[in-house]
């Protein structure tokens, strides 16, 4: 267990000192998020109609953005084999690198999420349940994503191949989580959708360490 | 010695599928002609399609392979994991570009049969959508088989992301139906509207043997050529080693 924190608290320390990632990771959700209002107009009820959808599928890219170095990084200077060699199984590792992604990366699209929200002119209620899908649905992107990761280590042309393997696997996410929103807006019950995102969340918990943990097991053979 | 171990088993393959393969092949052929004879002319053309309708003598029968292939990489990655045995490695990876192939084949005939039909060419149905992202999936585990110098690691890697993906294809499925009833797609009629003709099915299983059968010789063929192309270059290591 202490072996998981220290983990945590070593990559949320690298994020902070060493970092503009995730302020890097930031500002692409928020500048792609702006490019579409050039794209498509700027009518309110164009804007609140895509909005919800705008906002997930930028989510999505720009939490994959850090993902690419996840694992690699720590390949290439030695410290995962360091971490192979701890008592802690690789799946142990796995979780906790994964939730050091989520608050590093997760937590501030969170925080960013309502900004966006007033610029497409989301109405009150729908930040509420914005912030819940966002709160449910990324840590599963940083897990799933997580699994790609570990899978891409010691790959030739990482980041693309990246996109390929992990993005197919986010449309489950995608699809709850904006229908959540969708349903506030449009005066549906919110509740079905989220409790799928609650139940995909509990899924990836204990699934994509095991997976995780065989991928970085089969990367340091 | 690695090398020896890893060349045990495939000599006994090579063996087997060396008398295996004509037998696959000439069934495959015969099915073929008569599931095409059937299809083309012995069945009648539907009441309403015409003769639009034969496409889906191809069409269906290339959708059950795309997710048998997907299925059968599955397996195969978790032998291949679980037992270590080369040949389930070497497999998924030769099935994988067939099954590609097959997934491509559902979604350009569906492409084509919805033109006269819907009028479109394409139509964000629950079905369609959720192919076309199983063709992703293929591409991402061929992708992955090949992304590392080594390729026993990228078996392995592949095998992972096999697994992964056969867990999550039936959620994407299920994701994807709910997406699509909750946006009412538009007044597009369904394919699956009234049962099929009986006169229909003896053509449609004919050429979904035959589909069966192209698998299997493919992926004998492809398994065959994968070993020769090792041991050349097992044989230009010798070779340059013994030159030295």
């Amino acid at each position: 267990m202490s072996t998981f924190w220290a983990i945590v608290a070593r990559d949320v320390r690298l994020a902070v000192r060493g970092g503009t990632e995730s302020v890097m990771v930031l500002v692409f959700f928020v500048l792609a998020a702006i490019l579409f209002p050039f794209g498509v107009g700027p009518e309110a009820e164009v804007l609140r109609r895509i909005g919800p959808g705008v906002i997930w599928v930028v989510a999505l890219l720009a939490a994959m953005m850090s993902l690419e170095r996840l694992f690699s990084a720590d390949h290439e200077d030695g410290t995962l084999d360091l971490l192979a060699t701890s008592p802690a199984p690789l799946e142990i590792v796995f979780l906790a690198k994964a939730i050091a992604h989520w608050l590093t990366t997760g937590l501030p699209l969170l925080v960013a999420a309502p900004v966006l929200g007033v610029f497409y002119q989301l109405p009150g209620p729908a930040f509420g349940v914005l912030l819940l899908s966002m709160l449910l649905g990324t840590p599963s992107l940083s897990l799933i994503g997580g699994v790609g990761a570990a899978l891409i280590v010691g790959a030739r042309r990482g980041g693309v191949l990246l996109a390929l393997l992990v993005l197919p696997l986010y449309v489950p996410v995608l699809i709850f989580a904006v229908a959540g929103v969708d349903a506030v807006i449009f005066d549906a019950p919110v509740r079905p959708s989220m409790m799928i995102l609650a139940a995909l969340l509990l899924a990836a918990i204990p699934l994509c360490p095991w997976a995780g943990g065989a991928a970085l097991r089969q990367a340091l053979q | 010695m690695a090398n020896l171990h890893r060349f045990a088993n495939p000599a006994q393959f090579q063996r087997l599928s060396r008398a295996l393969l004509p037998w696959v092949a000439g069934i495959t052929a015969i099915l073929f002609v008569l599931g095409l004879y059937f299809a083309l002319f012995a069945s009648p053309p539907d009441y309403q399609q015409g003769d639009t309708v034969r496409i889906m003598y191809v069409h269906v029968p290339s959708a059950w392979m795309s997710l048998f292939c997907y299925t059968f990489l599955a397996v195969a990655g978790a032998v291949g994991l679980i037992w270590r045995h080369p040949l389930a490695f070497m497999s998924a990876r030769a099935a994988a570009p067939i099954g590609a192939g097959f997934t491509f084949i559902v979604l350009a005939t569906g492409s084509l049969w919805g033109k006269p039909m819907w009028g479109t060419w394409w139509v964000w149905d629950a079905r369609l959508t959720s192919v076309l992202i199983l063709f992703f999936l293929y591409l991402g585990h061929i992708a992955l088989s090949r992304a590392f110098d080594d390729p026993a690691r990228g078996a392995k890697a592949a095998a992972v992301l096999a697994l992964v993906g056969a867990v999550n294809v039936p959620i994407i499925k299920f994701s994807v139906d709910w997406w699509n009833t909750l946006h009412q797609p538009a007044s597009v009629s369904r394919l699956a509207g009234p049962a099929i003709d009986s006169s229909m099915l003896p053509p449609l299983f004919l050429m979904a043997f035959a589909f069966m059968g192209y698998f299997f010789t493919l992926l004998l063929i492809r398994i065959r050529a994968d070993l020769a192309s090792r041991k050349v270059q097992a044989l230009r290591v010798a070779a340059l080693a013994a030159a030295e």
